[in-house]
């Protein structure tokens, strides 16, 4: 009897429910720490893994960068467009100076030249050649006009807001903006994000599909281990834990990587980029992911680890049971 | 402890392993199970752990009916049982310690009290001194007995174990029956399958016959 005093009380084989949460978080804390363990074990392999996953991260969110700089490029050139304003036919030249001084004065325009009817008369003439015809007219037909730029730095929305309002003034008979390139560089940049999107959408369904193959070999060579797990009277929740731990790992370092090709990438891009700018006497800055983009860019691929582990582990884990 | 009411199992083969077998072992009873290789032994522990469920016929294990235990709970209830293999089922990339550790690090043991219950377990099958090593530079006899402490260091009701003396000579065949003989003493239910007859004879103990299947011997203990 004194041989098995260590295996008295043979009926406690229990842990009572105030310790399951404690013996929960605890599985919890060794699953990280092993699969951390497993997967540090083979660097190369797995280094080649979270090179693979961060190059599929990189790709779209450095595309989705990229616009994202070339729309505030944009924002900041100073806009070739002018808005010609056509104003009411009865108007009289003191009027129409007047109202051009007051534009002047306003903080969305920042220069305003007033061509009037005779000089603009005169001009066609010249121009046209047509002077026995623009002679024979008993009044010039020409309204006065002013030219305006708008205020650097605004964007097509607010041009377009700007027309409207000009557009609103009893004096201002036509308000002409030329609006074509605007609309075409808005189409562009809204065509280059679906791309981007439709790009990002299909490396992300594949960097799930990339880790839950990773995982589907872990589950393969540990196989006798799971079997073994389960006879000792492992749950399904036990045996699954720590792969659902190494599709983590692998995403989160997949995101690490990416997070750091791309602030590589920007190091690269910067010096030439503000080279460029400086010809064009612009302050533009290459603008990174930032510190919460990468940290969003290592949570992401951390979620995408867990999502593809968990669809290799429901797939594979149900069919390994004792024999 | 363990009640067999009418149980039979077929396989999807059409086999028949178990044919009408009733018994029944009371608890901290030692029972011995025999038969030639064949006969149904192993489809029997596997009843009694879940591994298989019955064609027909009804499992009592603890009183409860194991038709009712749904496939969820199967893991709950392996871990009232202590199981010990014939090809011992260790992990060959985990040290003795870690092997004879898992069933209690499943049920969520603090790291101390693991500690603790794992060397008293290897304590008692003599193996304290090896609680670093791998299984694999561990002798047969000594695999058998770092099995069976993991199947005694959760302090399971019940212990099954299939042949555990298959590959190791008398002396240390006697020393591991001593072993399971000192559990049943201390109120564990234990149910050995061994073909090793002049083993069984020399100690006293009841013994469940198969026969290609059917119960020959032995009805309750």
């Amino acid at each position: 009897m004194s041989r098995v005093r260590g295996l008295e009380g043979a009926s406690q084989s229990r842990t009572g429910w105030r310790n399951q949460y404690s013996s929960w978080v605890r599985h919890h804390r060794l699953s990280a720490a092993d699969s951390l363990r497993r997967v540090l074990e083979h660097p190369w392999s797995s280094v080649l893994t979270w090179m693979v996953i961060g190059i599929a991260l990189a790709l779209p969110v450095g595309l989705n960068l990229a616009l994202d700089n070339a729309q505030i490029v944009s924002a900041q050139w100073d806009s070739p467009a002018q808005i010609s304003l056509f104003l009411k036919n009865d108007l009289s030249v003191e009027d129409a100076r007047k109202l051009e001084f007051k534009l002047a004065g306003a903080d969305t325009i920042s220069t305003t030249v007033l061509v009037a009817k005779d000089a603009a008369l005169e001009e066609f003439r010249e121009l046209s050649g047509f002077t026995d015809v623009l002679a024979s007219l008993d009044e010039n037909p020409l309204p006065h006009l002013i030219i305006i730029s708008p205020a650097p730095g605004l964007d097509p929305p607010a041009l377009i807001a700007l027309r409207k309002e000009l557009l609103a003034m009893p004096a201002i008979e036509q308000a002409v903006m030329d609006m074509a390139w605007l609309q075409r560089l808005n189409t562009l940049m809204e065509l280059g994000h679906r791309v981007v999107y439709a790009l990002g959408g299909m490396l992300v369904v594949g960097v799930a599909l990339i880790l839950g193959n990773t995982i589907r070999l872990a589950i393969e060579s540990r196989r006798d281990e799971i079997v073994i797990v389960k006879l000792v009277g492992g749950s399904n929740a036990f045996v699954r834990r720590p792969f659902l731990y190494t599709g983590l790992w692998y995403g989160v370092g997949g995101g690490v990587i990416a997070a750091l090709l791309l602030a590589l990438t920007l190091w690269l891009l910067q010096s030439p980029a503000q080279n460029l700018a400086g010809l064009y006497q612009s302050s533009f800055v290459l603008q990174g992911l930032g510190l919460m983009g990468g940290l969003n860019l290592v949570v992401l691929g951390g979620l995408l680890g867990l999502l593809g582990a968990a669809l290799a582990v429901s797939r594979h884990l149900s069919h390994i049971e004792p024999r | 402890m363990i009640r067999f009411e009418r149980v039979s199992k077929r396989y999807d083969e059409g086999y028949d392993a178990l044919r009408d077998v009733s018994f029944t072992i009371k608890k901290d009873h030692l029972v011995f199970l025999t038969g030639h290789s064949g006969a149904g032994k192993s489809t029997l522990m596997r009843l009694i752990m879940l591994m298989e469920r019955p064609t027909r016929g009804e499992v009592f294990v603890d009183g409860q009916n194991l038709a009712s235990v749904g496939s969820r709970a199967i893991a709950r209830h392996r871990r009232d049982i202590g199981v010990v293999f014939q090809n011992h089922q260790l992990l060959f990339d985990r040290t003795v310690f870690d092997n004879v550790a898992l069933p209690l690090v499943i049920c969520g043991y603090d790291h101390r009290e693991v500690g603790r219950r794992v060397r008293a377990a290897l304590d008692k099958v003599g193996l304290l001194g090896r609680e670093k090593a791998l299984p694999v530079t561990l002798s047969g006899g000594e695999q058998q007995r770092v099995g069976i402490a993991r199947a005694v260091v959760g302090r399971p009701k019940i212990l099954l174990a299939d042949e555990p003396t298959g590959n190791l000579d008398p002396t240390l065949s006697a020393e591991i029956m001593t072993l399971f003989e000192d559990f049943s003493k201390v109120g564990v239910t234990v149910l050995i399958a061994s073909h090793d007859l002049a083993l069984i004879s020399r100690l006293h103990h009841h013994i469940i016959t198969l026969r290609e299947g059917r119960l020959v011997t032995g009805t309750a203990s």
